[in-house]
């Protein structure tokens, strides 16, 4: 019969249980399947909490769907769910990924008065001047003189990075982080790029060469993904 | 076809009106037929400057609101009968008129004359919307000061998005020991920072500012180094390589020699 066939396949690995669901199958069938096998197996009391992986094949779950079945997991056992894998997205969430996951080229002068905002990483070919401002979700790169302000994550993206080759900004923000220049007359510093430092919790600027140390991941496609 | 240039800046004080002034005056000593336009209404000073604040019957608001022909209110220059000044209304403020209004004028001085100079008032409202619109060419006047720098740099940023040619730099007020003692922003570094031509630089001279009290432009006078650089300019704009002033004011026997044989120091 059909209906005997399992829905969901329970794996123990070193990690904790993994959850392989159908994806063919209603939802609702899938919801009411994990709540009798969960009540079947109680776990005793003094044993330490299991991570649970959730994989739902090529089944797309919005996010109220996933709030249900956090829910029945959390409920029945001693179980924390880790993490719920989809081999589908949406179209938009897509669009949204490139969008964040890409680098923007522009190739003007940024005067002052004017704002160049971009989603993802900013690449300028051009300088900032004083009063202008560039903005990124991302991180910024400008190939050329940074005198104005740079704000770089502006979505909250502590981790990006502003990198110049004439790094003599008024204002360096990352994320929710803001420096300013010196009050007195400075020179500035040629291949360097500004970054939060975890644990004085402010920008710094350093050698090019060093933050990309700090920055492994600067140019993985997974961090970028992250960046929005 | 004749060509339109505003002389604009941004910030006030730089030295438009000297600029726009003088600029027409030597072109019209190169034998040009040359409009002058004041726009800056209700603060007029290129009349002054030329001294034929005596002559104005009509301004260009009467000309805008058709009280009188365009060449009604034109005025010739006591010096060159090729120079002519539009003036503007003492009376009015820069809202009695209308980009497209200016435009319809400039057009129709383009037919009958070489250049129209158009003298822009500062800021970047409607004084200056309407200064721009008829404009083919820009000139952005600045000095070695960091604040009149910034607002150069912004006017260049609005000259952008209008249909004009790319923009050319006039650096005036250059103050040479201030500059050597680097107490001045150098030329370099602004035009460095401004990443526009530079169309030539003006020597801050006392004869400046006598001349614009006595009414008579600088460019009159061909010994004053002010003179050179706005006649330097006028060449410029007609196509000729004239080479940057040299700052330095050496005299003596030792600097001719030196000079003869071709060394700057």
């Amino acid at each position: 019969m059909v209906a005997n066939i399992q829905k969901i396949m329970i794996k123990g690995t070193r990690d904790g249980l993994t959850l392989q669901l159908d994806d063919q199958c209603r939802f609702e069938e899938l919801l009411r399947e994990l709540e009798e096998k969960l009540s079947m197996n109680g776990l005793a009391d003094d044993e330490p909490m299991i991570r649970v992986s959730i994989q739902v094949g090529k089944r797309y779950l919005s996010d109220e769907q996933k709030e249900q079945l956090t829910e029945i997991i959390r409920e029945k056992q001693k179980l924390v769910v880790d993490q719920i894998e989809s081999e589908v997205i949406t179209k938009q969430e897509a669009l949204d990924w490139k969008e964040h996951s890409q680098i923007t080229p522009v190739v003007r002068t940024i005067r002052s008065g004017q704002v160049e905002h971009v989603t993802g990483d900013l690449l300028l070919i051009g300088d900032v001047n004083p009063g202008g401002q560039v903005e990124a979700t991302g991180n910024i790169f400008v190939l050329g003189k940074l005198r104005g302000i740079a704000h770089a994550g502006i979505n909250g993206d502590a981790r990006a990075v502003i990198a110049a080759s004439y790094m003599q900004p008024s204002q360096l923000r990352i994320a929710d982080q803001v420096s300013r220049s010196p009050d007195y007359e400075s020179e500035g510093v040629y291949m360097e790029s500004g970054f939060i430092d975890e644990q004085e919790e402010k920008i710094r600027i350093d050698r090019l060469q060093e933050v990309v140390k700090k920055r492994p991941d600067l140019a993985s496609f997974e961090r970028r993904m992250l960046n929005g | 076809m004749g060509e339109a240039i505003v002389i604009t800046s941004g910030k006030g004080g730089v030295g438009k009106t000297t600029t726009t002034a003088n600029l027409g005056t030597a072109l019209a000593l190169q034998n040009k037929k040359v409009c002058l336009v004041d726009t800056d209404i209700g603060l007029r000073n290129l009349d002054v400057v030329m001294g034929l604040e005596n002559r104005i019957i009509y301004d260009i608001v009467d000309v805008v609101n058709e009280r009188c022909k365009t060449k009604q209110a034109l005025i010739t220059d006591k010096r060159f009968d090729c120079l002519h000044l539009l003036p503007a209304a003492q009376t009015s403020d820069k809202s009695e008129v209308t980009p497209e209004a200016i435009k319809a004028i400039v057009d129709e001085l383009k037919q009958d004359y070489d250049y129209i100079v158009i003298d822009c008032p500062a800021g970047i409202e409607q004084g200056y919307k309407n200064a721009v619109a008829g404009a083919d060419r820009a000139i952005v006047v600045t000095t070695p000061e960091k604040s009149s720098v910034r607002d150069a740099d912004r006017i260049i940023g609005l000259l952008e998005q209008e249909d004009i040619e790319s923009p050319k730099l006039v650096i005036n007020r250059i103050r040479n020991h201030m500059m050597k003692n680097g107490d001045m922003l150098e030329v370099d570094e602004i035009v460095s920072v401004l990443s526009i031509d530079l169309l030539g630089i003006i020597i801050d001279d006392d004869a400046v500012i006598k001349a614009a009290n006595s009414g008579e432009p600088v460019a009159m006078k061909p010994d004053s180094k002010a003179s050179i650089a706005y006649r330097n300019i006028a060449r410029r704009i007609l196509g000729e390589a004239v080479p940057l002033q040299n700052l330095d004011e050496e005299s003596g026997v030792f600097a001719k020699v030196k000079r003869f044989f071709g060394i700057r120091s």
